[in-house]
């Protein structure tokens, strides 16, 4: 069974235009976002998109960008306290 | 020998710089011991591994090199797929930290692999040019800039360590399977331990403040308002973890509210908190403990493979003002049936 969380929240842009087809994005995916037919990616499914970040820092011709965080609860909550950015931390 | 051979298992007698130490691929008891623990948050923090180069069986310089993180439950899932293999293992320093967390943090990154590289002589000990990295690594290490950097091509394997074997012996092709990152009942299962316990240290001042209460109140809190309490200390860090993809709804805090909400529900019903006399009560226990649970479910979001950072803040500031009105008003609402009981 596939885990969806909230919709229409991911900040996943692609530039088409700068794309290569060089097909990292597809490889490092954890969630198959990508697809890559007639050797240009698309966006297939946006909202499966946890914004991890791995698409963006292996994109060669940054033609990816993503506000790229952790999505965990406790870790934003620690941030707001402590005014720093959330991170993986916890028990620390 | 004996020496060398616990090598691996036994972190503080690591590092040897001159030697490339050898890994066994077996599990031993102590692995699961120490696996065990780390799983009930004993020794979480730090449960590593030297990093460095490893060699599995006895590889060449034509063998492939698999690069991973120094957390010594990464090492021990890795290292057990590797039986009647012939590679090389590059450990990163993530400080004990799995891969993908690490790289997350950027500490399994482009600049600890280039500098790891460097360190060991890595392009002295083998001939080719690549190396396999776990794909959930691609999260902290820029592909193109280690292969400028080093000379060194990047190739993405499969997310779980178990499909690693597969995945060499093909050549290298991932299947769209290998490449998805899942989250099983398993999955979900193991990492509730940890939940439990760091719900059950919050919630000993808990206690603490009920014990002082106890002092004063007129209607002491007894055993019946401890079922209740641990109950929904149950529903959020365990009951909606392992059921989540079948709790219906899509935001944690509503799937932990939920499970609370029906738990606490039973208790009130069964207690007979809701006749005339205990109604105080029984409201102020259903205002405050499914919104504990919703709380507590709401931080495994941290622990899940999917959620975003956008998800998971557009749920908070939908969710919080809820879990936090709602709170203040049961516990209003207890404190005053427990004083003019």
């Amino acid at each position: 069974m596939k885990h969806k969380h909230l919709k229409n929240v991911a900040t996943l842009i692609l530039n088409a235009e700068k794309c290569i087809a060089c097909g990292r994005c597809t490889e490092v995916c954890p969630h198959g976002v990508f697809s890559m037919p007639n050797k240009k990616v698309q966006i297939k499914d946006k909202d499966s998109c946890m914004e991890c970040g791995a698409c963006t820092m292996n994109c060669p011709v940054g033609a990816l960008s993503v506000e790229a965080s952790v999505g965990c609860a406790a870790a934003i909550i620690k941030g707001w306290f402590t005014g720093s950015e959330p991170s993986c931390d916890c028990c620390k | 020998m004996s020496e060398e051979k616990s090598c691996c298992c036994n972190a503080a007698r690591c590092g040897d710089e001159s030697s490339i130490p050898v890994v066994p691929t077996d599990t031993r008891f102590e692995d699961i011991l120490g696996a065990w623990k780390v799983r009930w948050g004993i020794h979480r923090m730090n449960y590593r591994i030297n990093p460095g180069l490893y060699a599995v069986g006895s590889p060449d310089n034509a063998s492939p090199i698999l690069v991973s993180a120094n957390y010594k439950l990464t090492f021990d899932s890795l290292r057990k797929e590797l039986s009647g293999l012939d590679c090389w293992l590059l450990i990163l320093d993530t400080k004990g930290v799995n891969v993908w967390c690490a790289a997350g943090k950027g500490t399994f990154g482009t600049a600890e692999l280039i500098n790891r590289i460097a360190k060991t002589g890595l392009g002295e000990i083998v001939s080719h040019r690549k190396l396999i990295l776990p794909q959930l690594g691609a999260v902290g290490v820029s592909a193109h800039e280690v292969a400028e950097k080093t000379g060194f091509s990047v190739i993405y394997g499969p997310v779980r360590a178990n499909d690693i074997n597969a995945f060499i012996h093909s050549g290298f092709q991932a299947t769209e399977e290998m490449r998805t990152v899942q989250f099983t009942a398993w999955d979900r299962f193991i990492l509730t331990p940890v939940e439990l316990v760091e719900a059950a240290k919050t919630s000993l001042s808990v206690f603490g403040v009920l014990f002082l209460l106890n002092i004063f109140a007129a209607r002491t809190f007894g055993l019946s308002d401890f079922i209740v309490y641990a109950g929904v200390v149950v529903t959020g860090t365990v009951i909606t973890p392992v059921f989540l993809p079948f709790i219906p709804g899509r935001a944690f805090a509503w799937k932990g509210w939920l499970t609370g909400l029906l738990w606490t529900a039973a208790c009130v019903f069964f207690n007979g908190w809701l006749t005339p006399d205990n109604l105080l009560l029984g409201i102020g226990y259903l205002l405050v403990l499914p919104s504990f649970s919703a709380y507590l479910a709401m931080n495994f979001t941290g622990s899940s493979t999917y959620t975003s950072f956008s998800g998971v803040i557009k749920e908070m500031k939908i969710s919080l003002p809820f879990i936090v009105s709602s709170s203040v008003l049961g516990i209003v609402l207890i404190l005053i049936k427990s004083f003019i009981a």
